[in-house]
């Protein structure tokens, strides 16, 4: 049985217009989202802004209002229901790309990690430190750490604070949104190879939202690509980089820069016959909406979003 | 390649924090020639960005000293209106945010048209529209004559981009800098801005620098790229040269911790520490030194300067000939900082 | 556009409708009616409760509301007790020096603040600047009311350059050459010390604005085009630091009510303000109660105006 399991999710925000301000339509965001993620497995979630992967990732742990479809957590289903009502939502815990922006800048390290714990568990003062201590230094920093303020951090430091916070409760699920957009190359290489480490300690099960394909790619063990709020292609890395069969996903594959620069012409040749095919054939892939199909398996571990056979 | 466009010598730019000045940039040497693209690659306070600005001189706060020449003639030290005649007109600049490089009250075509006036003020109004319109068709917005009327939060960050580039290649300059100009862009939408650089380049025969931190960007448009480390060249290099037989400690690094979508690491290179703030920098000796402290400190130089091991491939101290990586120790990957 | 405007107007119309049930509830609280001062002592009370009957002042406050609106609809005020003569008549002259005195006080508050506006933002930190910020502290610190007294002193008394009391020189025919520059001259004074005071919040605006736009990337964009810095300023800066300042115009209408009460009645200018303090004097609620409707619904429209103002100069808005 899976750990996690979305079926049918969608998430509509209302369009208010009109003199009188009532609602007129509807955006999309997520709309008709299934996947299913394994205990101890990262699963990625791909797009570009305005694909819907943050707002899936959202509505799962419950910041976005679910409109219909179920969200299924360890064989429990916690579609809609509120955070503090919910024992399971402590196993749910997420990760935000800025970490500055989401670390309170006037509460010191202590307090920021000690929140969650305050927030569900009785401790003493005593244990309560000892606690922060030990999870400060499980993200690599040092405990004396935790009379500072966030901004005495350096980008890296701080998205570790903010693991150091998601990890508190000793969460079965992360969300991670965007983790490491904003840090530079070689903090991007701690905070991911962290991840990596305390997931095998931990046990942890990811689901890593992200627009780099290439982190996706380094990271995730079953990857879904999105487009306008819908699924385009499932599988894995495998499935997904050497054998993409939505031309949507073809056109993602090809627009990322090959680190080699002998493979320049071949790339842009290939990125050519990408986007020639891409426009060709863009109405047998997409519906007269623009939207993508229903998945169809094309293998045990591969789905395309393919108009319906028959 | 043909001849230079832009030498810059010794180039340093001090910010004043306090009362004290700190180089941001800190003896910058380097050229570029026609239809040439040079890259130049480092993370986040590396002085990449201060560099542009000083060729541009758009820091207002800045003290910047050495010599850049354009064409041979110097412009770090020219007046303001010398500089201006050559702003825009015979160098351009793409900046890397388009929303906010774009003036919110102004519609598109006015904003192009601008560049096109100051320089030209003898253009009938009506040919310059023109010429606007033609532009921003060149850089593929599809309906120019609607989109001369937008404002710029009306379009999308890829349109707007183009919008920037639109502008920045009006008076067809002679020098291009691009400072991170896909960094806020969607994969897709970056590829396209780039295959329309290319293009451009082929067009204009200008000299481009490209400011960027992402390597594969580089490794797609670069002929030769500079990689900077706190302040400093630390290599130059052929971009084949410098993906192939990259030799400076930090190129490497860098190199190593970059999720390669080819082959499957089990783990990334991680730099140890962190990069230092402009305060802290280290001014004497190698600067990135602290940073692979398990190489011998006798390999590094006493004042490291830029050497040419082969032609056109310079590597500054001598640390390189003696760096290796560390061997990883098991779940010890992230260094304990305080 | 348009339907932004209609939407706005449709928000208006319950404002000032609950205003007038607010100050018309007031006035009814308020000790006495029309009757209590016109009639003579010694009459019956059971005429005067006949007569009360008769011109409706016993009927439940909601109908006696409607009577009022609608003759406040038709310009209909009622009768002033203490001048026996209609509000209408009695206000409209009034309200026409109000006018005047509003509109050349606005003049004036943004003949200063533009200006020392600009200087103080393009120049920060410079002599000049805090020169200008330092008359801006004294503004905000100085009581408008002493303001006035020290300024009726200096130029009204001592050198005698400006008439002290009055809207216009009597014996002077409307219309004529002399009545125009009379008003004028009876004008300039107060009007300039409100505008003296009033200044200061539109110069500090403007400075943040100026100092603040001065930082956005766009005016390094404009300055990477080979803009001149005289077109750098005028083209980008200042025009994006303006257009605040315009939507801000609507505020200013609200911000003189305040302003020409104390004024009006510091100047001897015939206007609104000074009428309202002699009818509360006096107790004169027919007219307290249409001048604070009058005031109410120029605050309302000021509202109107700032919000219309900034929906049509900034695009961002116009859109939606």
């Amino acid at each position: 049985m899976s750990f996690l399991e979305v079926k049918n999710l969608k998430v509509h925000f209302p369009i208010t217009g009109g003199l009188l301000g009532r609602t007129i339509d509807h955006v999309k965001a997520v709309d008709g989202v299934s996947f299913s993620i394994e205990k101890g497995k990262t699963y990625g979630l791909v797009g570009e802004s305005g694909s819907g992967k943050t707002t899936t990732g959202r509505a799962i742990i419950g910041l976005n209002k679910i409109t219909s479809g179920n969200v299924l957590f360890d064989g429990q289903d916690i579609t809609n229901l509120r955070r503090s009502k919910m024992s399971a939502r402590r196993d749910i815990q997420m990760i935000f790309q800025d970490p500055y922006s989401t670390l309170n800048p006037k509460k010191r390290v202590f307090d920021i990690v000690a929140e969650p714990l305050r927030n569900y568990e009785n401790l003493s003062k005593r244990e309560e430190k000892k606690r922060v201590q030990e999870l400060l230094e499980l993200v690599g920093l040092s405990p004396e750490s935790i009379h500072k303020y966030p901004h005495e951090f350096s980008g890296g430091q701080r998205q570790r604070i903010g693991i150091a916070r998601a990890i508190a409760l000793k969460p079965k699920l992360i969300i991670a949104d965007e983790p490491v957009s904003a840090l530079d190359v070689s903090v991007q290489a701690q905070v991911l190879n962290f991840m990596q480490k305390i997931q095998k300690e931990l046990g942890l099960t990811y689901l890593f939202i992200s627009h780099d394909l290439g982190i996706i790619k380094h990271m995730c063990d079953r990857i879904g690509i999105m487009y306008k709020g819908r699924y385009v292609e499932e599988g894995t890395p495998e499935d997904i980089f050497t054998n993409p069969q939505h031309i949507y996903s073809r056109r993602l594959v090809a627009a990322i820069p090959d680190i080699d620069p002998r493979k320049r012409e071949q790339q842009l040749q290939f990125r050519r016959t990408v986007k020639e095919e891409y426009e060709q054939s863009y109405n047998d892939y997409f519906d007269d909406k623009g939207l993508a199909y229903q998945l169809q398996p094309v293998s045990d571990t591969h789905l395309v979003a393919l108009p319906g056979r028959g | 390649m043909g001849n230079p466009i832009l030498e810059i010598e010794n180039l340093r730019t001090s910010f004043r924090i306090k009362d004290n000045y700190y180089a941001a940039v800190d003896d910058v040497s380097l050229t570029v020639k026609k239809n040439e693209l040079l890259a130049i690659v480092g993370e986040s306070g590396c002085g990449k960005s201060a560099l542009a600005f000083s060729i541009m001189g758009l820091h207002s706060k800045a003290n910047v000293e050495g010599n850049i020449y354009f064409k041979g003639r110097d412009i770090a030290n020219i007046s303001p209106a010398k500089l201006n005649e050559l702003r825009g007109k015979e160098m351009g600049m793409i900046f890397q945010d388009s929303l906010s490089a774009l003036n919110p009250l102004m519609i598109i075509g006015d904003q192009i048209d601008e560049i096109i006036y100051i320089h030209n003020n003898k253009l009938a109004k009506k040919d310059r529209k023109e010429k606007v319109i033609d532009l921003l068709d060149k850089v593929g917005i599809l309906h120019p004559a609607f989109t001369y009327n937008q404002f710029p939060h009306e379009l999308s960050g890829g349109m707007r981009q183009r919008v920037v580039i639109a502008m920045a290649i009006a008076n067809e300059p002679e020098l291009l800098i691009a400072d991170e100009p896909t960094t806020a862009l969607d994969v897709t939408i970056q590829s396209q801005i780039l295959d329309l650089l290319k293009k451009l380049k082929e067009d204009i025969h200008a000299g481009i620098i490209l400011i960027t931190h992402d390597l594969g960007v580089v490794a797609e448009m670069a002929d030769r790229v500079a990689v900077m480390y706190a302040g400093q060249i630390v290599e130059i290099a052929d971009v084949y040269t410098l993906f192939e037989n990259p030799l400076h400690p930090y190129t490497r690094s860098l190199l190593n911790s970059v999720p390669n979508s080819n082959v499957v690491q089990s783990e990334l290179h991680v730099i140890e520490g962190i990069v230092p703030s402009l305060q802290n920098l280290p001014r004497e000796g190698c600067r990135f030194s602290p940073r692979i402290p398990w190489v011998d400190s006798s390999a590094h130089e006493k004042n490291p300067e830029l050497h040419e091991v082969n032609p056109g491939h310079f590597v500054r101290c001598t640390c390189y000939r003696n760096f290796y990586f560390p061997e990883k120790s098991k779940g010890d990957q992230h260094h304990v900082v305080s | 556009m348009w339907k932004f405007t209609v939407r706005r107007i449709g928000i208006m119309i319950p404002q000032i409708a609950l205003l007038s049930i607010l100050i018309f509830i007031m006035a009814k609280m308020m000790p006495g009616d029309a009757l209590s001062g016109l009639i003579d002592p010694s009459i019956d009370p059971a005429t005067i409760e006949a007569m009360r009957d008769r011109l409706g002042l016993n009927n439940p406050w909601h109908i006696q509301y409607v009577d009022w609106i609608k003759g406040v609809i038709q310009g209909d005020f009622g009768q002033s007790f203490r001048f026996k003569m209609p509000v209408t008549e009695l206000i409209s002259q009034r309200l026409i020096n109000t006018f005047w005195l509003s509109l050349a006080t606005l003049i004036l508050t943004y003949l200063i603040a533009i200006p020392l506006g600009i200087t103080s933002g393009r120049y920060n930190d410079t002599w000049a600047d805090r020169l200008i910020t330092g008359y801006t502290y004294v503004g905000f610190a100085a009581p408008l009311f002493i303001f006035a007294l020290i300024m009726v002193w200096i130029f009204g008394f001592h050198f005698g350059w400006f008439p002290t009391s009055g809207s216009v020189k009597p014996g002077l025919s409307p219309g004529t050459f002399e009545y125009v520059l009379s008003k004028i001259n009876h004008l300039m004074l107060p009007a300039l010390s409100m505008a003296l005071i009033a200044t200061v919040t539109t110069v500090q605006y403007l400075r943040s604005e100026i100092i603040d736009t001065k930082q956005k990337d766009f005016v390094v964009t404009a300055r990477a085009k080979g803009a001149s810095e005289s077109r750098v300023y005028n083209r980008h800066i200042l025009r994006n630091s303006l257009l605040p300042i315009a939507a801000f115009f609507g505020y200013e209408i609200t911000g003189l009510i305040g302003g020409t009460i104390f004024i009006e009645n510091i100047f001897g200018y015939p206007g609104m303000g000074q009428l309202f303090l002699e009818s509360i004097t006096l107790r004169d609620f027919s007219v307290v109660t249409t001048v604070v409707l009058i005031f109410g619904i120029a605050s309302i429209l000021g509202a109107l105006i700032s919000d219309i103002i900034l929906s049509l100069v900034d695009p961002r808005i116009r859109i939606k």
